[in-house]
């Protein structure tokens, strides 16, 4: 864990509403090594989703600096953010956010459109990034037709295909039972151990910060003491 | 899984609704393309006819015959080739069908339309049998008429010498054209001009028209200037055109319909813009959440709005093409069912306009929800803002 | 149960502004049809009127036998006598048979609104008449002008002619056989007359170097005339002509041009309509689903499922009514009176105005609520089907 794979330096994030103005953050830092695994916590509407958009390069913030993985993304223009996502980054959310048109496959082959990867290609890395997450026999299932619990490992599958260096999920087991929720954290234990991937996960649940490596506590736009988990 | 594939997914998303959008798309192109057909019909055909023959006819009106003693005339004047005539006849086959019956100097019309075939020695047979008359292959089949018979046709203008308007004649050869286009109008009958002349009791040495062949198209301009001019001031003042011309100045005569066939488009594709582009609208309205994960997987903007773009096309394409393949089908039937006498078939023109419209059409519906879709924020999107 | 009915339509109506885009569907597309279908009508009733208000009952035409139309019909000198002699013809009042012998020409003019004048005009009727042709149509009026004077190349033009001809105007000079002719007045008759130039028969037979006539067209004396002139013509074989009652010619004629506009109408109508009637479903399968929670709401509180879908059903009537006026209304406001010409049966142009009647209106109306009718059936029907369960659990 030498390098840093997040580095946030001294970020403020201000939304418009209207005339008035919220600041959400205030001159946070943060640095997230290679290979670490953080959960996020704090009261709601402390800034965890906003602080997770702006690694994951959905958002930009108002001033300060943010690397990851060795690129500046805060003022990068919409359309080099969107190749360096795909290239970068794997999302995880809360509602899954599957394609309800697309099957279980289709949907993990999504990011791939957006590589140079024949056909055969795609279907192969799809195929094994559902292997990874334990759902191989349900390939030719529409997210309709699938659990919660494994919607979100197509989620995750998703999220793994293009082989990002980092994951960033928004409370990934906020809908779902404790067995299930343990399972994919679990899994994304496995992804952080063996496939080395960083992940950022925001969650209201004590348990599952407890399947990461620390926990930070977000409050009010700022962080507070870093504990180990 | 590909790019294409997925705007096929995602336009069936909700199935119901897709089909009926399809079908209101379907009907609005059939429309077009029978419409439109209908106008190319009356606009032309002309397309098949170049400039190197003119057709003269009586300023007043082509009702109104010229003598023929202008031929030698005509046959002077510099750039014209070779010069027929052909006088209107009003044919009636059986009770009350019309017929287009023309009679002619089979010699002269042999030699200004060469685009008719027919053995030579028919045609030696046409010029040589005083009764003769021969049959465009359309009409012979129509009717049924084999060569050897004797035909009767009568009248509704010109009677015999003994007042009876039934004429009768000995059909000696069937044209043809020599290639599709001429092919479609070989609608008409061609009887000998000779015996016309002298066993009809009203017109003698006078025809409706005169057909001439032009050595080079070029010259047109300068033989219709002569002519005209040889003619001005004269009881029999005359009226030069192209044959292009000619065929469209009978289009005319239908006056304003092809304003109200516009019109009817008009109003078929005004709804149907609304029809589709408000089937778009809900489609993306539905689907924001969706459109903002596509890009937080990194598809840019632009491609979001091509992936909804797409979609409007392949709804108008998909809807359109049925359309024109029913339009072409019907008029296919259409030009069976009368026998080939209403040539509804779809041209290329038609084709290529109904393409145009499809692609015009796709822009029109997709354009705005596809902005929308491209403008969205994902953050927003994603928290349902 | 009316109440019921009532209750839920009643929130249904108030909820279409939520929904306005998908309802504007159905009345827009209804428009749409009923436009279309009110103007191709008006069209054909328009040009039926000019030509049925053409013909008397109590005159009839003379033609040559076997002529179908006056342009193709050629009398000579003798037979247009032997005809004014015949029986069954009234007495004018200046003693002689009320008959006019007739010659139609067909001349060329441009019209008003061609972009490239010289070239090629459109055909109209150009009638040499005799003096009693004036007798014979008591409707026609000299509105401009005066009337022209027999022997000299004067020309008066139908009123429906000077609004869609260049070149028309009292003073101006039309070209026909190598001579100019005068235009020395105007006339209206009400009918398809004003889409004729007249002239003084003689001239024209010494310019068109004809003897006879094209017709010979005569009053008939007493409810019997039209027997007694037929049998008195029959009789003679010096003659073979056909008599025509002057009504039923030109009513006749109107034949081709109706059948061609019913099919045109026809074939329109019904694929617009089709694709309307696809727009409506669509329209309301989408209001239906839309409203999926609210149904179910209502039917958990007890609502029965006929009034469900009697409420839908009603919206989309309403829905296509409205369209259906609105279109009519455009019809109206568009085409009412719209003059046009076309090619009548004798290869030459007709000026009439569209007329856009109330029963067309009402046929309209009819077939806005038919396709209304269709479109909110089967989404009706899924309404009133809606479990219950699945409605509460949608959304
Ligand atoms: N686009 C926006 N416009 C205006 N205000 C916003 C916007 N996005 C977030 N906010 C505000 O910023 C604050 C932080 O929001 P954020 O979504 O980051 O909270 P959170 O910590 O993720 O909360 P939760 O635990 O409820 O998800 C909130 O007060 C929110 O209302
Ligand atoms: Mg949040």
């Amino acid at each position: 864990m030498s390098e840093s794979m997040v580095q946030v330096t001294n970020v403020t994030k201000i939304y418009e509403r209207g005339t008035q103005q919220v600041e959400v953050l205030h001159g946070l830092t943060l640095q997230i090594p290679r290979g670490d695994f953080v959960a996020l916590m704090g009261p709601s509407g402390s800034g965890k989703t906003t602080l997770l958009n702006l690694i994951g390069g959905l958002d930009q913030p108002t001033s300060g600096e943010v690397w990851v993985g060795g690129s500046r993304i805060d003022r990068m223009p919409s359309g080099q953010l969107a190749a360096w996502r795909a290239r970068n980054v794997g999302f995880v959310f809360q509602f899954y956010n599957l394609i309800p048109v697309l099957t279980a496959e289709g949907n993990v082959e999504l990011p791939l459109l957006l590589t140079k990867l024949s056909a055969a290609q795609r279907r192969k890395n799809a195929a094994v990034a559902l292997q990874v997450v334990g759902l191989a026999d349900r390939a030719g299932h529409k997210p309709s037709e699938l659990s919660g619990g494994q919607e979100q490992r197509v989620a995750i599958a998703r999220a793994l295909v293009s082989d990002p260096q980092i994951l960033v999920c928004d409370e990934p087991t906020g809908d779902l039972d404790r067995k299930t929720a343990d399972d994919i954290l679990g899994l994304l234990q496995v992804l952080n151990r063996d496939h080395g991937k960083t992940i950022v996960m925001v969650t209201h649940d004590p348990k599952a910060a407890e399947f990461a490596r620390r926990t930070l506590h977000l409050e009010k736009g700022q962080l507070l003491e870093q504990s180990a988990a | 899984m590909t790019k294409t594939g997925f705007v096929i997914a995602n336009l069936f998303r909700k199935r119901t609704r897709t089909i009926l959008t399809l079908l209101s798309v379907t009907m609005a192109f059939l429309l077009f393309g029978l419409l439109q057909s209908v106008n190319y019909l009356f606009s032309a055909g002309a397309d098949a006819l170049g400039a190197t023959r003119l057709m003269t006819q009586a300023r007043v009106s082509f009702t109104q015959s010229l003598p023929l003693s202008m031929v030698p005339k005509l046959e002077s004047v510099p750039g014209v080739a070779r010069v027929a005539y052909s006088q209107w006849f009003g044919g009636i086959w059986q009770d009350n069908t019309p017929v287009f019956v023309f009679s002619v100097d089979p010699a002269r019309y042999h030699d200004v339309y060469p685009e008719y075939v027919m053995p030579e020695a028919q045609w030696r047979e046409f010029a040589r049998t005083r009764t003769a008359m021969v049959a465009g292959r359309q009409i012979a089949d129509k009717y049924g008429w084999k060569v050897g018979q004797h035909i009767p046709i009568s009248s509704n203008i010109y009677p015999q010498k003994n007042g009876s308007k039934a004429w009768a004649f000995d059909l000696v050869g069937i044209f043809d054209g020599k290639d599709e286009d001429w092919k479609k109008r070989t609608n008409q009958v061609l009887i000998n001009h000779d015996y016309f002349d002298e066993a009809n009791q009203f017109v003698k040495g006078r025809t409706n028209f005169y057909i001439l062949r032009l050595t080079d198209a070029d010259k047109a301009q300068s033989v219709i200037r002569t002519v005209d001019a040889m003619f001005e001031n004269s009881l029999d003042e005359t009226k030069t055109q192209t044959e292009k011309e000619f065929n469209l100045s009978f289009v005319k005569q239908l006056g304003d319909i092809g304003l109200i066939v516009r019109w009817i488009l008009f109003a078929v594709f005004f709804t149907l813009l609304l029809v589709v582009g408000n089937t778009m609208a809900q489609s993306v309205r539905e689907r924001i959440p969706e459109l903002a994960v596509l890009k937080t997987l990194g598809f840019s903007d632009g491609a979001v709005l091509g992936f909804v773009i797409a979609e409007a096309f392949a709804l108008c394409a998909l809807g359109g093409l049925v359309g024109l393949v029913l339009a072409s089908l019907a008029g296919a039937a259409l030009e069976k069912g009368t026998g080939g006498q209403f040539a509804l078939h779809l041209s290329g023109w038609v084709w290529l306009l109904g393409l145009i419209t499809i692609v015009l059409m796709s822009l029109a519906v997709g354009l705005l929800p596809g902005l929308r879709a491209q403008r969205l924020r994902i953050v927003d999107a994603l928290a349902g803002r | 149960m009316l109440r019921q009915i009532l209750a839920v339509t009643g929130i249904n109506i108030r909820a279409i502004p939520q929904r306005w885009t998908s309802s504007l569907v159905i009345v827009i597309g209804l428009a749409g049809v009923v436009a279309v279908f009110t103007a191709l009508l008006a069209m054909a009733g328009g040009f039926e009127n000019t030509l049925r208000a053409t013909g008397r009952n109590d005159a009839a035409i003379v033609m040559r036998g076997g002529s179908d139309a006056e342009l193709n019909s050629v009398l000579d000198r003798a037979s247009d006598d032997l005809i004014e002699q015949a029986a069954g013809i009234r007495t004018g009042t200046d003693g002689r048979p009320e008959a006019s012998a007739e010659m139609m020409i067909i001349a060329e003019l441009m019209r008003k609104d061609d972009a490239r004048p010289g070239v090629s005009g459109a055909n109209v009727t150009v009638r040499g008449v005799e003096p009693a042709g004036f007798a014979l149509r008591p409707q026609l009026k000299i509105v401009a002008g005066r009337t022209f004077t027999p022997g000299l190349r004067e020309l008066i033009v139908g009123s429906g002619l000077v609004r869609q001809f260049q070149g028309t105007g009292v003073g101006q000079t039309v070209r026909m056989r190598g001579t100019d002719w005068t235009i020395v007045g105007i006339f209206a008759a009400g009918d398809s007359h004003d889409s004729e130039m007249w002239t003084d028969i003689n001239v024209a037979r010494t310019t068109f170097n004809r003897t006879g006539s094209s017709s010979v067209l005569v009053a008939l004396e007493g409810p019997d005339g039209l027997d007694r002139l037929k049998a008195s013509l029959a009789g003679d074989p010096r003659l073979t002509v056909d008599v025509v009652r002057e009504r039923d010619y030109f009513i006749g004629q109107t034949r081709q041009f109706r059948q061609n506009i019913g099919v045109l109408a026809g074939v329109v109508t019904i694929i617009m309509g089709l694709g309307a009637a696809f727009a409506a479903l669509n329209s309301m399968y989408a209001a239906v689903a839309a409203r999926g929670k609210e149904i179910a709401t209502l039917r958990a509180l007890g609502f029965g499922g006929a009034p469900v879908a009697v409420s839908v059903l009603i919206e989309s009537l309403l829905l296509a009514l409205i369209g259906g006026v609105l279109g009519a209304l455009v019809a109206y406001l568009l085409f009412n009176d719209l003059t046009v010409s076309t090619m009548g049966q004798s290869f030459t142009q007709v000026v009439f105005d569209f007329k856009v009647t109330p029963q067309l209106v009402q046929r309209g109306l009819v077939i806005a609520v038919v396709i209304g009718m269709v479109g909110g059936l089967l989404p009706a029907v899924r309404a009133a089907r809606l479990p219950v369960t699945t409605g509460l659990r949608e959304l």
